[in-house]
């Protein structure tokens, strides 16, 4: 007699089948979410001054923040001043600091020294001894502020917002209100690139999906040809192409068109940005049309004009709506890419052509306000996320078709 | 001078995609105004070509076509006022029913009143009254296929061409559709031209039936016409049944040849012209043969030995071996008193010579 074979429940062999993904999702949490999330959480949560200076800051929250804080309150800071100066945290405090007042830096730094060095007869003495911005509410106030652990002034900030003395929010004066038309920039750039692509890329879809088999394939790789070759090369190549010793200038002044004095500056501004953005997305726009398009069977198009409608009414009031999915999907997937595209302005953006993941580069890499590049950060992840919302409202996003 | 008998007319019409393998080999065809007209054909015997040619989607390579006594050539499908069902229909799916019958309308700048009219009155001649609303793809197969002919119809052109509309129904829906398509064209007095490869969707549909094959005319002819008298081999073989029977002319009188097959001579009619010596194949109807003849009734009688026999309600069909011909079908009407056979009976079998037709010799091709 044999033994009948157990066969495990359909949930059981669901269970193990799902089993499978988990690698993946151990792979997604540790390599995306959990970065994402410790990144979303600098830009809330900044606990160096508050750990630093908890004395003080617990003085402070019954000041009124007019005047100048009493002895007990410079007593706390010069004694945790002195300590931080010991734990070699004073320039990080005072960088902290700095952040929400500049020129802190340095005030914050001196004040220790004075405090661990100079003892004068009352802390207030010591400090303004150090540096007289001790003398100034000011002073103070901004102590306060970047004593906060959890803050939204990186937000603030990242919407050129700031507090003014009475705490309410208001925008920064108009010469350093930088994010926001920054990140409008952004959004115009991406715009431009999503509608550069979409006219390059619809009549070159159109074509692969019209051409015989043979030919389609031969198109379709070269359109995937740049994904073969490094984004660097790409982006160089532009630069050799369009700098102003480079190979269009060049023709255009040999073929008399620029005199040589003129050379048009192609590259490092906005329009090398565009220029070479629209080349490395266009791929994007592609190949979700051509997906689409080659499901529209050629008698629509035929109905259409035996039905009396001319190239124009049969493109716009046939294949046109028959091929938005493809176009939206496209727009998006190009859009989405474009608003945190670093690397390309970066190469040949120059000063003007920098969009605002450069600028979080900038605060990752350069000035180490990690709060800050962290709020920058979640704004980006917000404008996608509520362009996702937009799109999903009036197109769909079960229509999505990416190829 | 729009000439009825000439509405449509091809006049020595080819086609060739390489320039070698013709797919329509030097047509002539005049279609009437009014008419029903089945162009009927296997896959691939030039017939859904000539629609095209006629709707303006493929060139002619050489010859002309004329609509309505004017040359078409050099008109694009739009202008043609040509309406056209497709084979898959080819509503538009982002568009509803009503959106679709609109189309032809607004393109042509129909005012919007006139438009919604137009619509329900084409809606109501297919019988989807008040489903304007509808989207395409919610509509069963005979719903699209009528949405499909109403479109083709609302802008009222007098021409309307369908490539194998019911390809794609079930045979009961064909059949009403069948009636349906018939109804609409006798009402409206359209002239229709219609692609089909199934012979009975001809036979039911058309006033003439136009037989293609390999790219040539082969007969055009009413459907009794076709099966009565057919003037080709491939006619006779492709439009009901018919036992063929390969021989050789020996005398030739007037209407009337003497053919050898075999050992037996057997009268038949000389319907292609052909000279004394020549080949050529005998196309019988199976019911046109008659069991056990009172001796001397028919010219035609031989002996045969029965092979097979299959009850089929209305009529018994009978497979014997005749002149050395394993297939040779006799229908027998199931009426009281036929005499019973058995396989392995020897009968005698036979028929006029006006139910036997010479026709041109066809080497053995495969039949459709």
């Amino acid at each position: 007699m044999t033994e009948p074979r157990s066969v495990g429940p359909p949930a059981r062999a669901r269970l193990r089948a799902a089993g499978l993904t988990l690698p993946l999702v151990a792979f997604v949490g540790f390599s995306f979410l959990f970065p994402l999330g410790t990144m979303l959480s600098r830009s809330v949560y900044d606990p160096l001054v508050a750990d630093a200076l908890p004395e003080t800051l617990a003085l402070l929250e019954e000041w009124d923040g007019e005047t100048l804080p009493g002895e007990p309150v410079f007593a706390a800071a010069a004694r945790e001043l002195e300590t931080a100066l010991g734990d070699r945290l004073a320039g990080r405090l005072g960088g902290r600091v700095n952040r929400v007042a500049s020129g802190m830096r340095s005030v914050i730094v001196r004040g220790a020294r004075a405090a661990a060095e100079a003892p004068a007869a009352t802390a207030r003495e010591t400090l303004i001894a150090g540096d007289p911005a001790w003398g100034d509410p000011a002073t103070w106030r901004a102590i306060r502020t970047a004593g906060e652990r959890f803050t939204v002034r990186h937000y603030l900030r990242a919407l050129d917002l700031d507090r003014d003395a009475g705490g309410s929010v208001v925008r920064q004066p108009e010469e350093l209100r930088i994010y926001v038309p920054l990140l409008l920039r952004t959004l115009m750039v991406s715009g431009a690139v999503t509608l550069l692509c979409l006219l390059l890329g619809y009549p070159i879809a159109h074509l692969i999906a019209n051409a015989p088999p043979r030919r389609a394939r031969w198109l379709i790789l070269l359109v995937l040809v740049p994904f073969w070759t490094s984004l660097l090369v790409r982006t160089t190549a532009w630069i050799v192409l369009l700098q102003t010793h480079g190979v269009v200038n060049s023709l255009l002044v040999a073929l008399g068109i620029v005199a040589d004095d003129g050379r048009i500056a192609m590259i490092y501004n906005m329009t090398g940005t565009l220029v070479a953005m629209t080349h490395v997305l266009l791929p994007f726009m592609v190949l979700p049309l051509y997906s689409v398009m080659r499901t529209i069977p050629p008698h629509f198009m035929r109905a259409a004009s035996s039905l009396g409608a001319n190239r124009r009414q049969s493109f716009f009031r046939v294949y046109w709506p028959l091929t938005l999915p493809g176009t939206a999907a496209g727009s998006l997937l190009v859009f989405i890419l474009a608003i945190g595209y670093y690397i390309t302005p970066a190469l040949v953006g120059g000063s003007s052509g920098q969009l605002f993941s450069n600028m979080i580069a900038f605060h990752m890499q350069t000035s180490l306000n990690w709060g800050l590049a962290a709020a920058l950060g979640g704004i980006l992840f917000v404008a996608v996320g509520a362009l996702y919302v937009v799109y999903d409202r009036l197109v769909g996003a079960s229509s999505l078709r990416l190829g | 001078m729009p000439d009825d008998a000439n509405y449509v007319e091809f006049k020595g019409v080819s086609k060739t995609y390489d320039g070698v393998t013709p797919v329509v080999d030097g047509l002539d065809l005049q279609v009437e105004k009014g008419e029903f007209l089945t162009l009927l054909g296997p896959s691939g015997s030039g017939k859904t070509t000539c629609l095209m040619m006629l709707a303006g989607f493929e060139a002619p390579t050489a010859g002309s076509i004329r609509v309505r006594g004017r040359p078409i050539g050099d008109l694009p499908p739009r202008k043609r006022g040509i309406g056209m069902v497709f084979q898959n229909y080819a509503l538009f799916p982002h568009l509803t029913v009503g959106q679709n019958l609109s189309f032809p309308l607004e393109v042509r700048g129909v005012d919007p009143e006139h438009t919604r009219n137009r619509v329900a009155r084409a809606l109501g001649l297919v019988r989807l009254e008040g489903y304007e609303n509808r989207k395409t793809t919610q509509l069963s197969g005979g719903q699209q296929q009528r949405v499909a002919i109403a479109r083709a119809l609302v802008f009222e052109p007098d021409l309307v061409l369908m490539d194998e509309p019911l390809g794609a129904l079930d045979r009961r829906l064909r059949e009403e559709m069948q009636y349906e398509i018939r109804r609409i064209q006798r009402t409206l007095g359209i002239t229709c031209i219609y692609v089909t490869h199934d012979q009975q969707e001809a036979m039911v549909l058309s006033d003439r039936v136009a037989v293609f094959h390999d790219g040539r005319l082969q007969q055009i002819a009413s459907p009794e016409g076709l099966y009565e008298e057919p003037m080709r081999n491939f006619v006779a073989r492709f439009i009901g049944e018919n036992n063929r029977l390969p021989g050789r002319i020996e005398s030739i009188d007037g209407a009337v040849c003497d053919v050898r097959v075999g050992e037996a001579l057997i009268q038949a009619l000389r319907v292609v012209p052909a000279e004394v010596g020549d080949e050529t194949t005998l196309s019988i109807r199976p019911e046109r043969v008659k069991l056990a003849p009172e001796p001397g009734l028919y010219h035609n009688e031989f002996e045969a030995e029965v092979l097979d026999l299959t009850f089929l309600g209305d009529h018994l069909r009978v497979v014997v071996r005749l002149l050395g011909n394993d297939d040779f079908v006799v229908k027998i009407p199931n009426i009281v008193g036929h005499g019973a056979v058995i396989p392995g009976d020897r009968v005698r079998i036979g028929w006029t010579p006006t139910d036997c037709r010479a026709l041109d010799h066809e080497p053995e091709a495969a039949p459709p």
